[in-house]
C-alpha cells in the first residue's frame, strides 16, 4: 500500500502529500454517501413529521410546526402505560436473557474441548432461523391445543386445557427472551473467550474456590459482553411489534403496536413520527447507560 | 484448565454450570423440533400427541405459487442487498483499518445505527423518507432498506479480520513493488476473504428473515417472510409448519458452511 514511503516506520499520517481523511474518501464514499442518503435524510425526515400534524378530515399531513404530537404523548395515559409496558418488558427480557446466556457462554468458553465447534453452532442456528417461525413456534406450544396443554392435561395438572398461556404477557416475555437469547450468548462469549487463561489457574492456585473465581474475575471481565447484548435484546423488545401481534393479550400493545398502528388504520403518521422520537430518547439514554456501566466494569 | 483436584463444592458447582446450560439449549431448541415434528403431522390441529405421519405438506408447497413468488423475491432482494453491502462495507472496512482521519469514530458509529435502533423506527423513518420523495413502495425500496444495515454486518466482519492481519504483509508487497490494486489483489484480499464471505452469509440470512422494516417498505410483491407473516395473521395452516422446517434446514447448512469457511482460513 505505502508504495511511495518504503520506510516501513511511516504511518499513514504522517504521509505529506494528502491528510488521511482525503485518502480514506475514496474508499468510504460509497457507504457513507448510502448511509447518509438512505439513513440520515430518512431520521432527520421522521423528526420533521413528528412535528407536523395530521388534518383529521381531509386525511392529510399539515406541514405547520406544531408540537401538538407530543403533547398529546405527553398527557394521554395510554401512550404512558404503552412506554412504561415496554420499558419494563425490555429490562426484563434483558435480565433474564442474562442470566440465561451465562451457562452456555461459559461452558462452550471453559468447559468444553472437542464439543465447542458444534455447541458454537448450536446457539448460531436459532439465531439464523426465522425470528417469525421461532416466535409462531412458541404459539403452537402455549395455545390451547398446544403441547404444553396436552402436556399438562396428560398428566393430570389440569383437568382440561388452559387459555392462560397464550394471548399474555406472559406468553410475550417467554417469546422474547427465547428470540433475543442468541443476540446475548454470542457476546458473552466472546467476553469469557478473551479472558487469559492463566488468570484463572493463578486464582485457583491461590486457593480460590470456583464461585470466587467466577464472581471476581470472570464476571467483571465478561461485563462488555453483557453490556453488547443488553443493547442487542433491549433495542430489540423496544423496536417489536411482531410479536405482541402473534402472542400478546387485549393488555399488550408495545410502542412498536402503537407507532405501527398510526401508519394502519389510524393514519396519523406525525404521530407515529413523535412516539418515534420519543423511543430513539429511550434507546440513547439505555445506550448511555449501559456504556457507562460497561465503563465501570472494565475500569475495576 | 486447574490442575488441582476439585473440591466437591466446585465438583457440584460445574455440575449445576452443566446441568443449566443442557436446560438452556433445551429452551431454544424445544420449539424448533416441536415445528419440524409437526410438520410431519397429519391432523390440521398441532396437538399432542401426533395424529400420523405424513409428507403432505411439504408436496403443498411446491404447489403454492404465491409462496414460490415470495420465496425468489426473498433470494433476490436478499442477493442484491448483500452484493450492495460487500461492496460498500469491504471498502469501508479498508478506509477504517487504515487511515485514522477524523470523524472516524462517527462515521462507524452511523453505520451501526440501522442495526441498533428499533426496527419500528428505521421502518418508518425509510417509510416517510420513499413518501416525502414520492417513490413508490416496491421491492427496490425493500432492498434499499436491506442493504442499509446489511453493510455494518460486512464492515464488522472484515474490519475483525483486517486488524489480525500482519501489516507487514501488504508493506513488503510495497517494498517489492506491487502498486495498491496489486497490492489489494493478491495480498489483502486473500487473506479477508472468508471474512467477507462469512459476512455476506451473515447478512443474507438478515435479510431473508427480515420483517420488522420490511414491512413498511413493501409494495405489491411481498418476500418470503412478509407472505409468512400475511398468512399467520389470518390463521394457521399446517403448511407453514413446513415452510418453517424448511426454513431451519437451510439456516442449518448456512451455519455449517459459514464456519467451515472460517475453519479454512485459521
Amino acid at each position: 500500500m505505502d508504495v511511495a514511503q518504503p520506510t516501513r516506520l511511516a504511518t499513514p499520517s504522517s504521509r505529506r502529500e494528502l491528510p488521511a481523511i482525503l485518502r480514506a474518501l475514496p474508499l468510504l464514499s460509497p457507504s457513507l454517501l448510502w448511509l447518509a442518503v438512505f439513513y440520515l435524510v430518512p431520521l432527520g425526515i421522521l423528526l420533521l413529521h413528528s412535528v407536523w400534524s395530521t388534518d383529521t378530515v381531509n386525511m392529510v399531513i399539515v406541514r405547520q410546526f406544531t408540537l401538538s404530537s407530543y403533547q398529546s404523548i405527553a398527557t394521554d395515559p395510554l401512550f404512558r402505560d404503552v412506554a412504561l409496558r415496554t420499558i419494563t418488558m425490555a429490562v426484563g427480557v434483558t435480565l433474564t436473557d442474562i442470566v440465561l446466556a451465562f451457562p452456555i457462554a461459559y461452558l462452550i468458553a471453559f468447559r468444553l474441548g472437542r464439543l465447542k465447534t458444534l455447541a458454537f453452532m448450536l446457539v448460531l442456528v436459532p439465531l439464523w432461523s426465522s425470528y417469525l417461525i421461532r416466535a409462531y413456534a412458541w404459539k403452537t406450544i402455549l395455545g390451547l391445543d398446544g403441547v404444553l396443554n396436552s402436556f399438562l392435561v396428560a398428566v393430570h395438572i389440569l383437568s382440561r386445557p388452559s387459555p392462560a398461556f397464550l394471548y399474555s404477557n406472559l406468553a410475550m416475555f417467554i417469546t422474547f427472551t427465547h428470540v433475543w437469547l442468541p443476540f446475548m450468548i454470542l457476546p458473552v462469549y466472546t467476553a469469557l473467550e478473551k479472558i487469559p487463561r492463566s488468570l484463572l489457574e493463578a486464582a485457583g492456585d491461590l486457593g480460590a474456590p470456583g464461585w470466587r473465581t467466577f464472581l471476581h474475575v470472570v464476571l467483571p471481565l465478561s461485563v462488555p459482553g453483557i453490556v453488547a447484548g443488553a443493547i442487542a435484546t433491549f433495542s430489540l423488545t423496544m423496536g417489536d411489534y411482531i410479536t405482541p401481534q402473534l402472542l400478546g393479550g387485549p393488555d399488550s400493545q408495545l410502542v412498536g403496536n402503537v407507532i405501527a398502528s398510526q401508519f394502519g388504520v389510524t393514519f396519523n403518521w406525525p404521530l407515529g413520527a413523535a412516539f418515534s422520537a420519543v423511543v430513539l430518547v429511550i434507546v440513547a439514554v439505555f445506550l448511555v447507560l449501559a456504556n457507562r456501566v460497561g465503563a465501570a466494569g472494565t475500569a475495576r | 484448565m486447574m490442575q488441582a483436584p476439585l473440591s466437591p463444592a466446585d465438583r457440584l458447582g460445574r455440575g449445576a454450570v452443566a446441568a443449566a446450560g443442557v436446560l438452556v439449549y433445551l429452551f431454544l431448541y424445544l420449539p424448533l423440533v416441536i415445528l419440524v415434528l409437526f410438520s410431519f403431522d397429519t391432523s390440521t390441529i398441532n396437538g399432542w400427541p401426533i395424529a400420523g405421519w405424513t409428507l403432505s405438506w411439504y408436496q403443498k408447497i411446491g404447489l403454492d405459487d404465491a409462496l414460490l413468488a415470495a420465496l425468489r423475491n426473498s433470494l433476490t432482494v436478499g442477493l442484491e442487498a448483500v452484493s450492495i453491502a460487500v461492496v460498500l462495507g469491504t471498502l469501508a472496512a479498508l478506509a477504517i483499518h487504515r487511515y485514522r482521519f477524523p470523524g472516524r469514530e462517527v462515521f462507524l458509529f452511523m453505520a451501526t445505527l440501522p442495526i441498533v435502533l428499533p426496527g419500528v423506527v428505521t421502518g418508518i423513518a425509510m417509510l416517510l423518507f420513499f413518501h416525502f420523495f414520492n417513490i413508490d413502495l416496491s421491492l427496490t425500496t425493500v432492498l434499499i432498506g436491506h442493504a442499509t444495515f446489511c453493510i455494518v454486518v460486512v464492515l464488522n466482519n472484515v474490519l475483525a479480520r483486517l486488524v489480525r492481519v500482519p501489516k507487514e504483509l501488504a508493506e513488503a508487497a510495497g517494498d517489492l513493488g506491487a502498486n495498491a490494486l496489486q497490492t489489494f489483489w493478491h495480498v489483502t484480499l486473500p487473506s479477508i476473504r472468508t471474512a467477507v464471505l462469512s459476512g455476506a452469509l451473515l447478512a443474507f440470512t438478515l435479510s431473508f428473515d427480515e420483517v420488522v422494516v420490511t414491512f413498511f417498505l413493501t409494495g405489491r410483491d411481498n418476500t418470503l417472510p412478509m407472505e409468512i407473516w400475511g398468512r399467520l395473521r389470518i390463521g394457521f395452516t399446517p403448511e407453514l409448519n413446513a415452510i418453517a422446517s424448511l426454513v431451519i434446514a437451510v439456516s442449518v447448512v448456512l451455519v455449517i458452511a459459514s464456519q467451515a469457511a472460517l475453519r479454512e482460513q485459521a
